[in-house]
């Protein structure tokens, strides 16, 4: 055994460095692996489209009739088609997590990070499978939307950047998810802090109602709240209200990143 | 198919396919590995026994980087885990010890899923994964969903899983555990065939001494995180009698019967498993 076997030069900065470029092909798979489990399974797909198709219908048709939010004269539908739109993917991406904790159980998890695969493209993988997930969940959302009547810019680069708004916001939210699975580490408590986060993420924010009828500490939440960036971006593509995208770009893009750092620093956790 | 495969896998460099030095790791109060110490050799294939806790799984933990060790070294072909990870994952099959092949996918598409996160080139992308599922006899099955396979099909998916890097080093935690006798034969089969045909180095845990005995070059008897003893099955019988068995060996060397000495903490991955199995 000769103390001073020289080391092979793989050193570890360089793998660092390269995780940037193991990303693209790792979302790629995380995609397609996320495609043929919708292939095989449909069901989700389509009892997940019941809750917005009933807040469209009873919600946004008797409020549309109440006249009681102020929408900028936009039809109380087509206002909050777009909310809509953004909740339905924040549903699923918030429990995403529990799909982590599984993994973690199951032996899945370990055997992921015995690849050559680097953590944060192991998690960016996942969020991106979320962000498709709820993208797809949107198109049917944009066709109930359509069936009611909302008015919905069809210019399809307008399209185009509305499911790619719904892709990276919905990504954070699995981000998220990730992070507290990280934290908590159990399912039942994930399924507990979900349930308790999703209702103020959604209320605290321009979903349902604009920003500024909100009481002041409800407005503050709602300027930390990246789902109000993300309905402020679909309401400015889809139904033209103005929105300033630069910014909503910029807070959902950094969230993600925010996201994606820290539950890849909890990964350890996890596969302990 | 098994000749190119051959080549690939076979690689005898006299180098040590595993260097275990002076390894120890605590978790909290427990001390789980205390000093192991050993060494594989490349194409053998060597077995690590001992009862649940007496940190079989924490050694292979270390050595497939999934977990950083408090003290000594762990070489995988001269490769450090700890310095060399992403190199030493290159070089590595692993199968944890709990059925872990997705459900919610076919068979294909559970190997193919690990020939993308193995980096394999898209032009073999598709050879290389019915060469994979060739191996372990799972053809017909590959494109049926995973639900539909039983206990002994999931843990050959999972080789096959573990195999479409051709990986120098095939590490195996527990590979029989919770399986009923037929797909333990079944497992083993695939195992020695491949054995045989790649001389791929096979590192495996298991609790089951006449498995052992039967399959391992050489076996480590580890024992409250140590390794007591270290030779191949016939030299350590012989060195404790006639007739002797591994069992014998175990008893002999930690002066405990191998079933009493397990701790409750493994036991619970166990029931686990065997849960999952139905």
């Amino acid at each position: 055994m000769s103390a001073a076997r020289a080391e092979p030069h793989v050193a570890s900065a360089e793998v660092r460095s390269r995780w940037w470029r193991q990303l693209p092909s790792r979302v790629w798979t995380f995609w397609m692996v996320e495609l043929y489990r919708i292939r095989h399974d449909r069901t989700e797909l389509y009892t997940r489209a019941i809750q917005p198709a009933l807040w469209l219908v009873i919600f946004g048709e008797t409020f549309t009739r109440l006249r009681a939010i102020p929408t900028g004269g936009l039809p109380y539908l087509d206002y909050m088609a777009p909310g809509i739109i953004a909740q339905s993917g924040l549903f699923i991406a918030i429990f995403y997590g529990i799909q982590i904790i599984w993994e973690r159980d199951a032996g899945v998890l370990a055997k992921l990070l015995a690849t050559p695969t680097p953590r944060v493209a192991l998690v960016s993988g996942k969020a991106f499978a979320a962000g498709l997930r709820a993208a797809i969940q949107s198109v049917i959302v944009f066709a109930l939307s359509a069936m009611l009547g909302v008015s919905i810019d069809w210019n399809p680069l307008h399209l185009v950047a509305a499911v790619l708004v719904v892709m990276v916001g919905s990504a954070f939210f699995s981000t998220l998810s990730m992070t507290i699975a990280g934290v908590v580490l159990s399912r039942e408590r994930l399924m507990g802090i979900g349930q308790a986060l999703t209702m103020p993420l959604f209320f605290a924010s321009n979903a349902l109602y604009p920003v500024r009828v909100m009481p002041g500490w409800l407005q503050a939440l709602s300027v930390v709240n990246p789902l109000s960036y993300e309905v402020e971006a679909l309401r400015g593509i889809l139904v033209g209200t103005p929105a300033d995208l630069a910014l909503d770009a910029l807070v959902l893009v950094s969230a993600l990143a925010a996201g994606v750092m820290a539950s890849s620093a909890l990964l350890a956790r996890l596969a302990r | 198919m098994s000749e190119a495969a051959g080549q690939a896998f076979t690689e005898r460099t006299g180098e040590p396919a595993v260097e275990c030095r002076g390894l120890s790791h605590r978790f909290g109060a427990v001390q789980a590995l205390d000093g192991v110490e050993f060494e594989v050799e490349a194409g053998e294939v060597f077995g690590l026994l001992g009862p649940n806790g007496a940190g079989k799984t924490t050694t292979i933990r270390v050595l497939v980087t999934l977990l950083r060790p408090d003290r000594g070294t762990v070489r995988v072909f001269g490769l450090d885990v700890v310095r060399n990870a992403m190199a030493v994952r290159r070089a590595i099959g692993y199968v944890p010890q709990q059925l872990s092949a997705d459900q919610s996918l076919s068979g294909y598409e559970n190997v193919w899923l690990f020939a993308r996160l193995f980096d394999v080139p898209r032009a073999q992308l598709r050879s290389r994964v019915w060469e994979a599922l060739a191996l372990m006899g799972l053809e017909e099955a590959a494109r049926r969903p995973v639900v539909t396979y039983s206990g002994g099909m999931v843990r050959r998916l999972e080789l096959a899983q573990a195999l479409v890097n051709r990986p120098r080093l095939l590490v195996l935690d527990e590979p029989t555990i919770g399986l009923d006798p037929v797909a333990r034969a079944s497992v083993w089969e695939r195992v020695q065939e491949l054995r045989a045909r790649t001389g791929m180095t096979v590192l495996l845990t298991t609790h089951y001494m006449d498995e052992a005995d039967r399959l391992c070059d050489r076996v480590a008897l580890m024992h409250r995180g140590q390794v007591v003893a270290l030779d191949s099955p016939v030299h350590l019988k012989r060195s404790v009698g006639q007739g002797a068995t591994l069992d014998d060996v175990f008893r002999h060397y930690t002066g405990s019967q191998l079933e009493e000495s397990g701790s409750f903490r493994d036991v619970r991955s166990t029931r686990r498993t065997a849960r999952r199995l139905g």
